[in-house]
């Protein structure tokens, strides 16, 4: 994609070419299949072999093949290599995507999780054989308990959603095990959509609590709504405005006054890593996203973690297995994983968890080290604020003004609400013209309490110089607008389909290939 | 030491003069001092790259791989051998560094292959709609419950004790929050009590929760077992093993309603366990029920061809709390190792396959139940995956004598089944070849006869 203002005329890099050779480029694995054609080669059969039917009743057996595609490999690899080159990705350049945290993700990490005594280690082998296994994630924990000032780790939950999910169930087992029934669960306005959908799945009501002027939780509100019904508030802080609540020791306290437990979303912890501490703040659970602050890819929509910190008085009740240190008498100590935990919750899913990424972060987390978490933080915050400045110089802030206009953390949110009314141009339009100056844009239309929102995170790893071009592209993109709205509004025009007809999408769904 | 930052000191001047702040401290400022970390993080100080790569090997050094020993250990992930075009395209940054694709225009290449797996999914298992990866195999049944609670309210799940125990566990612990209860039902004779879930079924249950082929290796009746719920008006949920699918019934064709199942014998590494994928595909009636992403076909305003994420209203960014599930970043990478691996074994290798499991692991029954002291924990058709019991013998020091000789003789299914608490469950993948089966019977055989003679002097060799 071009550095420069790409002209609307100017079209995908396929335009020159045929007809045929484009609608090739979407042709799916199962439209190249041709009778006959194969990649893999079995295995010799080596043992005597017998009849099927002796083996395996008829009645059990399938009757018609799956079906597959029937190609060689060569088309394989060309197939999917082809099909990777549409997607944007965060190598090739500024992914500012809010809540998201886009950041490098460092090489090395690929290396070491593909140590076949990682990748080939067999989640049931005997702790014994898999001490290296267990002591990183051991390490693993004792560090992400240290960030999050709070003693006990769980690594098992997948994702921060998971994790989400695993914390809420912790807060009902330590109501009960007190004898306590508890229905609700208070979520901000400004919450991800993961919270009050997890509250549902737990078996929650959920009462939203509403946002002071400051960007803030409305205290008053929140005092309200709190009683011994509430089970949990679940808490981003900063929340998904970019902005640390200062007023977090006095929520904290509302919310123990009644009770309940205090949890955190750790998606927006990178802005805060060896600054202050969820756990200093009063949070009794925490999740963290290991593919958000510790560098795990993304892998175009996971796979993620997401680990969970909590307090002693919510220790008992943390998933099963967990892995601890022993004292032996040989090696000095021993890693084992416990599954004799009474109270505990149970199991969220297999195994240990995703060993993988826990390779990874861990790698991130001793590469770093205490100092250059802080560091990293420091920049993210930096960095947002820097581009925050950016963009309130004069052309962008009369279109764009920032939601709440404070000192942020490591993103904040903009209101293209002038933007539409000034220039006839939505949010939605600017996202798609920013398409065709190879930039993602921001997240979108979220959080929803703040009209046409733009929720940018420029992440520690981007340079001064990506920044300025982000802030001249921005002026640029709202200078054309104001000429020629038409450019915006039909924008993008240099990828390799333009806008796509959702609504038909959802209406008539075509989920698999008809085959 | 490297942060990944690249911000010099005199970019921090003019990025901090730009701010109008006279430090990065003051950008801090909303955080309270007495919130404020007072010290370093107690961490231990970073490394360069060499050095944590040093650390990072040695650690792994410390793990027995199956790349170490002749494994047969599988209770529900299995070594097969992942094929190095696998390796290659997810090692491609545009597939692994990108995040959810909420711009289609620039993700066709993920949105595509979402599409290419929906279809591979739903045709493994016969089922019409299929969504584009949850996390894993066990919460994956949590998930499939959850769509059943959605779908007709009733309090009561039935569960198959051949169901894996993880899967079992998992349920047992989400259906605690969202109000259902989790019931057993007996094997007999080393598969699903027919009769046991017929007298359990009743308007209250609503779901019956089986595995193809069981914890224990048996190739379930599912038909039979479906037919019954269905007279109760259950919904069948049925966990499964994609691999054998190549071979057997699927089980849209048997009248199950959701198959879900582990995902990680579709091309993706063991990775001590995660990260995987969960697959999910359901009869059409629950498609606005479904969890997780879904790609749908479309076309662009000049009416090319493309994908787009679908069906957005049962998700949890646009319906919150009245989403379908909670789930946001699933497994996208790892499905996508699960359609190329499909892809590369294509229409008659996925069958080749799994004849070559059956034949083997036929074999392997065949032969170690030969042995004197190995008796097949049960007679049910099998594919990839047997028990047998060691009666009399300590099964951990039989299994310790086997490690000693570089074998992994499978899982002891005492760790979860204390009815078989001399069993032992063996799983083969086409890794595992007749010499190496013929190498852990003589080295069975082997072990037996020391326990059996060391057994009078005590146990605990």
């Amino acid at each position: 994609m071009s550095a420069t203002t790409p002209h609307p005329a100017a079209s995908a890099p396929g335009a020159g070419r045929s007809a045929i050779a484009a609608a090739d480029d979407t042709l799916t694995i199962y439209e190249r299949s041709q009778p006959g054609r194969h990649a893999f080669v079995a295995p010799a059969l080596d043992v005597p072999e017998r009849p099927l039917d002796e083996l395996l009743p008829a009645r059990l057996r399938r009757t018609m093949p799956a079906q597959l595609p029937e190609v060689s490999e060569p088309e394989l690899v060309r197939h999917y290599h082809r099909l990777s080159k549409r997607n944007f990705d965060l190598d090739t350049g500024f992914y500012p995507l809010g809540s998201c945290t886009m950041k490098h993700n460092p090489k090395l990490h690929e290396r070491v999780a593909a140590l076949p005594g990682n990748a080939r280690l067999h989640p049931l082998q005997d702790v014994k054989r898999a001490q290296g296994a267990l002591e990183l994630m051991w390490n693993l924990q004792e560090s992400l308990g240290e960030i999050a000032g709070l003693p006990h780790v769980s690594l098992q939950p997948s994702a921060g959603s998971h994790g989400e999910l695993a914390g809420v169930l912790l807060t009902r087992a330590y109501h009960e095990d007190r004898g306590e029934h508890r229905t609700k669960v208070l979520t901000p306005d400004t919450a991800h959509g993961t919270n009050p959908a997890t509250v549902t799945m737990a078996g929650y009501e959920v009462v939203k609590v509403g946002t002071n002027a400051d960007g803030g939780v409305d205290v008053d509100d929140l005092r309200a709504k709190a009683d011994e019904q509430v089970a949990c508030l679940m808490l981003t802080n900063p929340s998904t405005l970019g902005l640390f609540d200062p007023n977090i020791a006095e929520i904290a306290e509302i919310v123990h006054g009644v009770g309940a437990t205090l949890y955190y979303d750790g998606a927006n912890l990178n802005a805060i890593m060896g600054i202050t501490r969820p756990g200093d703040m009063g949070f009794d659970i925490v999740h963290f996203n290991l593919h958000k602050s510790f560098t795990q890819p993304h892998g175009g929509g996971g796979p993620g973690a997401g680990p969970i910190a909590v307090s002693e008085r919510i220790e008992p009740y943390l998933p099963r297995p967990q892995v601890v240190r022993r004292e032996d008498d040989e090696a000095g100590f021993a890693f084992d994983l416990d599954e004799d935990r009474p109270k505990s919750i149970g199991k969220l899913r297999g195994f240990q968890g995703n060993y993988g990424v826990f390779v990874r972060s861990y790698a991130y987390i001793r590469s770093l080290g205490a100092e250059g978490l802080r560091e990293a933080s420091e920049v993210a915050v930096l960095n947002a604020n820097y581009l925050l400045a950016l963009l309130k110089r004069a052309g962008v802030a009369e279109y764009l003004p920032v939601a709440y206009d404070r000192v942020c953390m490591h993103e904040f949110v903009l209101s293209g609400a002038p933007m539409k009314r000034e220039l006839g141009i939505r949010t939605l339009d600017l996202a798609k013209r920013l398409l065709d100056f190879g930039v993602h844009p921001p997240t979108v239309y979220f959080p929803l309490l703040v009209d046409e929102a733009l929720l940018i995170e420029p992440t520690e790893t981007e340079t001064k110089e990506t920044l300025d071009r982000f802030a001249e592209i921005v002026a640029t993109i709202l200078r054309e607008a104001a000429e020629d709205p038409e450019i915006a509004r039909n924008a993008p025009y240099s990828t390799p389909v333009r806008r796509l007809d959702e609504a038909a999408a959802a209406k008539r769904p075509v989920i698999r290939q008809p085959l | 030491m490297s942060t990944y930052t690249s911000a010099t000191d005199a970019d921090r001047r003019a990025m901090l003069d730009e701010i109008g702040a006279m430090s990065i401290e003051q950008l801090f400022a909303d955080i309270p001092g007495t919130l404020r970390l007072d010290r370093p993080l107690a961490l231990p100080a970073g490394m360069a790259e060499q050095e944590v790569y040093e650390h990072l090997k040695e650690l792994a050094a410390r793990n027995v791989s199956a790349e170490d020993e002749i494994s047969f250990l599988g209770a529900g992930m299995y070594d097969h051998y992942v094929p190095s075009l696998i390796d290659t395209l997810l090692s491609r940054s545009e597939f692994l560094t990108p995040y959810t694709p909420y711009q289609p225009e620039i993700s066709q290449g993920g949105l595509q292959v979402m599409f290419e797996y929906q279809t591979a999914i739903s045709e493994l298992t016969g089922l019409p709609v299929s969504n584009a990866s949850v996390y894993e195999g066990p919460s994956a049944v949590g998930a499939a419950a959850y769509l059943a609670k959605l779908a007709n309210g009733r309090p009561r799940v039935l569960a198959s004790r051949g169901v894996h125990p993880h899967s079992r566990e998992t349920l047992t612990t989400l259906a605690r929050g969202y109000g259902q209860t989790v019931e057993e039902i007996p094997l007999a004779a080393g598969a699903t009590d027919l009769d046991a879930l017929t007298a359990a079924l009743g308007d209250e249950v609503s779901a019956v929760v089986l595995q193809q082929p069981s914890f224990l290796g048996t190739v379930e009746d599912i038909a039979a077992l479906t037919a019954a719920a269905k007279t109760a008006g259950a919904i069948v949920i049925c966990a499964c093993d994609p691999i054998p699918l190549g071979i057997l019934e699927p089980p849209g064709a048997q009248g199950v309603d959701i198959a879900v199942g582990e995902g990680q014998t579709l091309g993706n590494r063991l990775d001590y366990g995660g990260p995987s994928f969960g697959f999910f595909a359901a009869a059409q009636e629950h498609l606005r029920r479904m969890p997780g992403r879904i790609a749908g076909e479309t076309v662009d305003v000049d009416g090319k061809r493309g994908f787009v994420l679908t069906l957005q209203t049962r998700e949890q960014h646009i319906r919150r709390e009245k989403a379908t599930s909670n789930i946001c970043t699933s497994q996208a990478l790892n499905a996508l190792a699960g359609v190329v691996y499909l892809g590369w074994l294509g229409r008659s290798g996925l069958v080749e396959l799994g004849e070559l499991l059956l034949q083997r692991t036929a074999y392997a029954r065949e032969t170690l139940c030969a042995l004197d002291g190995v008796e097949a924990l049960h007679e049910q058709p099998i594919v990839r995956e047997f028990a047998v019991r060691l009666p009399g013998v300590d099964v951990d020091a039989v299994v310790e004598r086997l490690a000693a000789e570089g074998i992994n003789a499978g899982y002891r299914l005492g760790r979860s089944y204390p009815e078989y608490a001399d069993g032992l469950l063996i799983a083969l993948t086409e890794q595992r070849t007749r010499a190496q089966i013929d190498r852990f019977a003589e080295a069975l055989g082997n072990a037996l006869a020391a326990e059996r003679g060391a057994a009078p002097a005590g146990v605990g060799a």
